[in-house]
């Protein structure tokens, strides 16, 4: 067993590393450079490779170019970088290519506050790219969770070919926790499933009977075929056709909605005799967490719900959750995102209210705790 | 019946092409096939990547590992092919507002970083699949529909700014000559480094008809009647050279390329475990 005092930023590195990542490109950017640096450092002793591209739309085509020629691919930027890799996202999205984007947040919009922290993309990570898509977001909540959560974005990645959005807290990203690293051997690593036909049997966009995605060659495997951001079909290439374009598009939705049982992943704390929830997720959910202890020692029977995939959203576990709470409580650095969707999905049976922050500074305990009491006043 | 080129390198099942009768991209593509072709590549090794754009739907229509990406993109996607596997024989096709508009920035920085791959600029000064806006290549005073009364802007030369950012190997060559841009496409596949090859191709539809440049065979025989090499270039006055088009290889000149200098940095790191 080796303790190790890590970084969040180099948790997400060596949680990458651990899923088989090979390959990194991008930008720099506060409060994510670590993850760039780390990576330039370690890719190449792994045989893996970094490039620093010329900006943030170059960093994201350059992982899905590498990732099509068969490398584990990953990416990381803040706020003004997640802006510029939307397209090639939905490129990503529509060409079924895997991918991980980490986004660790910072105060917007624009250049907002550079170096101090927000949980203000959690719309921009969902419906940022044009178009009718769905989207996989993680939203790990510690040094160690960056560290799983992180895996776990790649095996989505591959295991649903599609590009997987890394939430971080900038507080985390740059926070240093014990982990320990030696204690994963059991971590299961998924890796994208390959054509096993003869080469012109591929047809690269279809899906066999049972699987959940079409099997992935790379380039230069000898299975010749097209990749095109335009509606397609099965063979991959173009088409105007109506029908393909509605079925490709249900395709690509329902293969992440129709999975939300494997890819949804949750906590919940005290929740069990509780009538009031918080909701809450990354950094806050640890001030929540305090703040719970200090309210149930005051007799409050308050929990924490605390979603850590953020999308697609844990509707089953929300809608349960409504129907044994009076009150829940979203608290979320910024002004409301994640309550529209917890008020969209409970707030038929339950109260839902929201408590955020868009000043740079983190929501404390005290805060919540007084949030807390004063709706119960009243 | 097919020729055999088109046989072995086209992918019937896509053609016919969605370019209009007269567009100069089908001779420059078959133009790049021969190269291939001669030059004896494994179809399975060679990659074309290319943006958005007329001239960048002609990856769909080639048989080997093929990417249409996004517009302005097309290099940036092929950085991360070639560097992920640098076996490949990476082909870039772009237009002109593809390569040096939107896709400036990732020009002239695959140039700087001198990456294997070789680049093939359709150019038809005019942004053809949107419908004959104007392009960075666009002649200054002529017309498109965003410019109605004459373009204002200046032009890039793309071979000029290439070598500026540091491309090792740079030609330029048009549509009346096809083994001409043949031979350039041979010799930038062959430079282990950044390779762009301009070729200049005719739109009768937008940028003929919005500068009554006439059809496609005055096109072509305006192409034939002003193109001419450095050498007779050079001996030309300042008023003979207006309007002229300059042809052939500008630069052929190798530098260390980025993906070999990233393998053998892997590998030096292996030996010292
Ligand atoms: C981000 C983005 N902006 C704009 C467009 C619209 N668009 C498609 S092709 C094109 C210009 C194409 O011109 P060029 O690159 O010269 O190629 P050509 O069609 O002439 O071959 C534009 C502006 C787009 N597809 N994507």
């Amino acid at each position: 067993m080796t303790v190790r005092l890590m970084q969040g930023n180099e948790a997400c590195v060596e949680g990458a590393l651990k899923a088989g990542m090979k390959f990194y490109a991008g930008y720099p950017i506060t409060p994510s450079t670590e993850i760039a640096e780390i990576s330039a450092l370690e890719l190449p002793k792994v045989g893996g490779k970094f490039i620093q591209m010329e900006d943030e739309i170059g960093g994201m085509a350059t992982i899905i170019g590498a990732s099509v020629a068969g490398l584990k691919s990953m990416t990381a930027t803040s706020g003004p970088g997640f802006s510029l890799k939307q397209e090639n996202i939905g490129y990503a999205i529509i060409a079924e290519i895997p991918c991980v984007i980490v986004n660790v947040q910072r105060v917007g919009p624009s250049t907002g506050l550079p170096t101090s922290p927000a949980q203000g993309d959690i719309m921009q990570a969902r419906w940022g790219t044009h178009g009718d898509h769905s989207i996989i977001a993680l939203y790990p909540n510690s040094v160690k969770e960056i560290y799983e959560i992180t895996v776990r974005a790649f095996n989505l990645a591959e295991k649903y070919r599609t590009p997987v959005i890394l939430l971080l807290d900038e507080i985390i990203g740059h926070m240093r926790e014990k982990i320990d690293i030696d204690d994963n051997s059991k971590i299961e690593i998924i890796d994208r499933k390959k054509p096993s036909c003869p080469p012109e049997k591929y047809l690269a966009y279809a899906v066999r009977e049972g699987e959940i995605v079409p099997s992935m060659a790379s380039f230069g495997e000898g299975y010749r075929y097209h990749i095109t951001g335009l509606v397609h079909k099965e063979t991959g290439f173009p088409t105007g056709n109506e029908n393909v374009a509605e079925e490709l598009v249900n395709r690509l939705t329902s293969k992440i909605e129709n999975n939300v049982d494997d890819i949804v992943t949750y906590d919940e704390y005290l929740l069990e005799d509780a009538d009031i929830a918080i909701v809450a997720f990354g950094a806050t959910s640890r001030s929540a967490k305090k703040a719970i202890n200090d309210l149930r020692a005051e007799g409050y029977k308050v929990g924490m719900f605390r979603p850590i995939t953020i999308w697609p959203s844990p509707e089953k576990q929300l809608l349960e959750l409504s129907k044994n709470v009076k009150r829940i409580i979203v608290v979320e650095m910024n002004s409301g995102q994640y309550f529209l969707e917890v008020d969209r999905i409970a707030g038929k049976n339950t109260l839902v209210e929201k408590y955020g922050k868009i000043n740079g500074d983190i929501i404390k305990p005290e805060e919540i705790e007084a949030i807390v009491k004063e709706g119960h006043n009243a | 019946m097919p020729s055999q080129l088109v046989n072995d390198y086209f992918r019937q099942e896509n053609l016919p092409h969605i370019w209009c009768s007269g567009c100069g991209n089908g001779i420059v593509t078959r133009a790049i096939v021969k190269a291939i072709d001669s030059l004896g590549l494994k179809k399975d090794d060679v990659c074309v990547v290319s943006g958005i754009g007329c001239s960048s739907r002609a990856s769909g229509y080639l048989d080997f590992n093929t990417i249409h990406t996004t517009h302005g993109r097309a290099l940036a996607f092929a950085t991360g092919i070639k560097l992920a596997n640098p076996k490949l024989n990476v082909i870039v096709i772009s237009g002109d507002g593809d390569a040096s508009a939107i896709g400036g920035n990732h020009l002239i920085h695959a140039s700087r970083r001198n990456i294997d791959i070789t680049t093939i600029v359709y150019n038809n000064n005019i942004y053809g699949m949107t419908g004959g806006q104007y392009s960075p290549t666009t002649p200054c005073g002529d017309k498109a529909t965003t410019a109605p009364y004459g373009n204002l802007d200046n032009t890039f030369d793309l071979c000029d700014l290439v070598k500026g950012a540091g491309a090792t190997y740079i030609a330029r060559s048009t549509i009346y000559s096809p083994n001409m841009i043949q031979k350039q496409v041979e010799n930038g596949i062959k430079n282990k480094g950044f390779s762009l090859i301009e070729t200049i191709t005719s739109c009768p539809t937008y940028y003929g008809r919005k500068n009554k440049k006439g059809d496609a065979v005055q096109m072509l025989t305006y192409l034939r009647d002003h193109s001419i090499n450095t050498v007779a270039y050079n001996k030309l006055s300042d008023e003979e050279r207006e309007g002229k088009i300059v042809v052939g290889e500008f630069h052929n000149s190798p530098k260390p390329e980025f993906t070999q200098l990233y393998d053998e940095l892997i590998k030096s790191m292996a030996k010292e475990d």
